[in-house]
């Protein structure tokens, strides 16, 4: 496929579905406060410009710190449930559990505990994040070829050099691979956060235009929602391309 | 220099089976600067008598001794995140020199190796057989008395096989090293070694040890090398 055709593709669909959507408001089949027709939701996009830009601020700043704080924590319990088979028996059950928790039921907990500040939400981001990079992590740091391992015990290394030279390394593509799939979590988590209980932020206008019944601008907000997972997504596949350029490149001697 | 007495080595099976025996009974030893090949059916221990050397296994019964052994594995293990240099580097590293000194230890190297002007090349980048130098280069970096080589050259093509085959010969003949070189390849065991090995299909058990009395450079046509080739494949086949 060429590159214009697969640019065009997506596009070409959206178009296609935005204007089976626009037409199906237009002819009167819904109310417009069910669902908004698109040039409504573009229209609201730039008039309620500076709202929206106003509260993807304080939104954007949780979801990147809670992303950060999550790989940070990530990081280093995958590398202590590695390293350690105790750690291992005694940590990976709980950890799962904490998965089970519902967020909608933990969340204006954390709010009551903790306040209306950043501080709740990052928890709640953090929670739902780290777990995917855990468990990425760790399949990364077990990826170490076992014949490896025999080289570099042959060459002295001990415990320590074997992780430093050789597992560190191979778990940095499942880091990023779990990063991915927590930056779109997260901008989930940042929305629950705030509807939780909070006085600004992309969730707390959502809240707020769907209580007085303002469609357009609440799927207008959506919208910059989903721009900015997508933006944060390419951006950690950009960093990804940077940081573990090996992965794009395999080559097997096995297969020459 | 190197010393196996009656070395068995059995590994817990499937639990129907019982234990599966992968060595029975082997006895070798290899002086100083000597290069013996161990040539044997797929299967038959030859893997696990090289781990047996190294430390990495210890026999269930037998004696092993041996002084400070380096490995290069069956595959080349080249570390995809670093360059030709710092991969052949890699023992140097392990033991402890700074990036700086141990770069510059490697890179005389690789210009001998016919790898000059790849020192910063990724493993990706390179062509097999070169994978296949920087793999022994680190290998040989590691500073130990004996070589234990895994089937160096299995994964290459015919013509590389013979240049490499060529080049290993000449490498090994100025290094003074005592190798132990594991083959499935009579014909390599031949050209390269002081003395061949025979193991018999698994369990393996010593079938033949023939020393090779011909003077390096040896030619694949010579006639020695041939009769010799076929007391292997002779020797090889009694097993079976
Ligand atoms: N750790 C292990 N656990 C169980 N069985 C093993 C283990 N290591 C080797 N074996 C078995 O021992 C036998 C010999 O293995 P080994 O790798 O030494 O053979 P090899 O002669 O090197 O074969 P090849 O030429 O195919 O490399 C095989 O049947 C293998 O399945
Ligand atoms: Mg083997």
């Amino acid at each position: 496929m060429s590159r214009r055709l697969k640019l065009l593709a997506p596009l070409l669909t959206v178009v296609l579905l935005l204007g089976a959507w626009e037409l199906y408001v237009d002819a009167g089949a819904v109310s417009s406060l069910v669902l908004p027709a698109p040039h409504a939701v573009l229209a609201s996009l730039f008039t309620d410009r500076a709202a929206i830009w106003h509260n993807l601020m304080p939104t954007a700043e949780e979801i990147l710190l809670g992303l950060v704080v999550a790989a940070v924590v990530a990081l280093a319990v995958a590398v202590m449930l590695h390293l350690s088979s105790f750690a291992r028996t005694a940590v990976y059950p709980p950890l799962v559990a904490t998965q089970a928790i519902p967020i909608p039921l933990l969340a204006p907990l954390l709010v009551t505990w903790l306040g209306f500040g950043l501080l709740p939400k990052l928890v709640v981001i953090a929670l739902v994040c780290f777990f995917p990079m855990v468990v990425t992590t760790m399949s990364g740091l077990a990826s170490v070829d076992p014949d490896l391992v025999k080289l570099l015990r042959t060459f002295d290394a001990g415990r320590l050099q074997t992780f430093w030279r050789a597992e560190l390394p191979s778990a940095l593509p499942g880091l990023f691979a779990g990063a991915k799939l927590a930056a779109v979590l997260a901008v989930i988590a940042a929305i629950l956060g705030e509807q939780a209980g909070a006085s600004s932020g992309l969730g707390y206008l959502l809240t707020v235009t769907v209580a007085n019944l303002e469609m357009a601008e609440a799927f207008a907000t959506v919208l910059v929602l989903i721009a900015f997972a997508i933006m944060l997504f390419a951006l950690l596949s950009f960093a990804e391309r940077r940081a573990v350029p090996w992965i794009h490149q395999r080559s097997d001697t096995e297969v020459r | 220099m190197i010393s196996l007495e009656r070395v068995s080595r059995a590994f817990a099976g499937r639990r129907s089976a019982g234990p599966l025996t992968v060595l029975s009974e082997v006895s070798l030893q290899v002086r100083a600067a000597e290069t013996i090949a161990v040539v044997g059916p797929s299967g038959c221990g030859k893997t696990t008598l090289l781990e047996l050397i190294c430390g990495l296994q210890q026999p269930d019964s037998g004696s092993v001794r041996c002084p400070p052994a380096a490995l290069m594995p069956q595959r080349d293990l080249l570390l995809p995140w670093l360059s030709t240099v710092d991969n052949a580097s890699l023992a140097l590293r392990v033991q402890g020199l700074d990036r700086r000194r141990a770069r510059a230890a490697a890179l005389p190297w690789l210009e001998r190796f016919g790898l000059g002007g790849f020192e910063r090349a990724r493993p990706h980048e390179l062509s097999g057989g070169m994978r296949q130098r920087v793999a022994f280069l680190r290998t040989l970096l590691a500073g130990k008395p004996v070589l234990a080589l895994d089937e160096p050259f299995a994964s290459l093509d015919a013509i590389t096989r013979a240049q490499m085959q060529g080049w290993l010969s000449r490498i090994l003949e100025q290094e003074q090293r005592t190798v132990v070189l594991v083959t499935h390849d009579v014909e390599e065991a031949v050209l390269l070694a002081d003395r061949v090995l025979v193991l018999s299909p698994r369990p393996g058990r010593v079938l033949a040890t023939i020393p090779i009395a011909v003077a390096r450079p040896r030619l694949r046509s010579d006639p020695a090398v041939v009769a010799l080739r076929a007391q292997a494949l002779d020797a090889l086949g009694s097993g079976a």
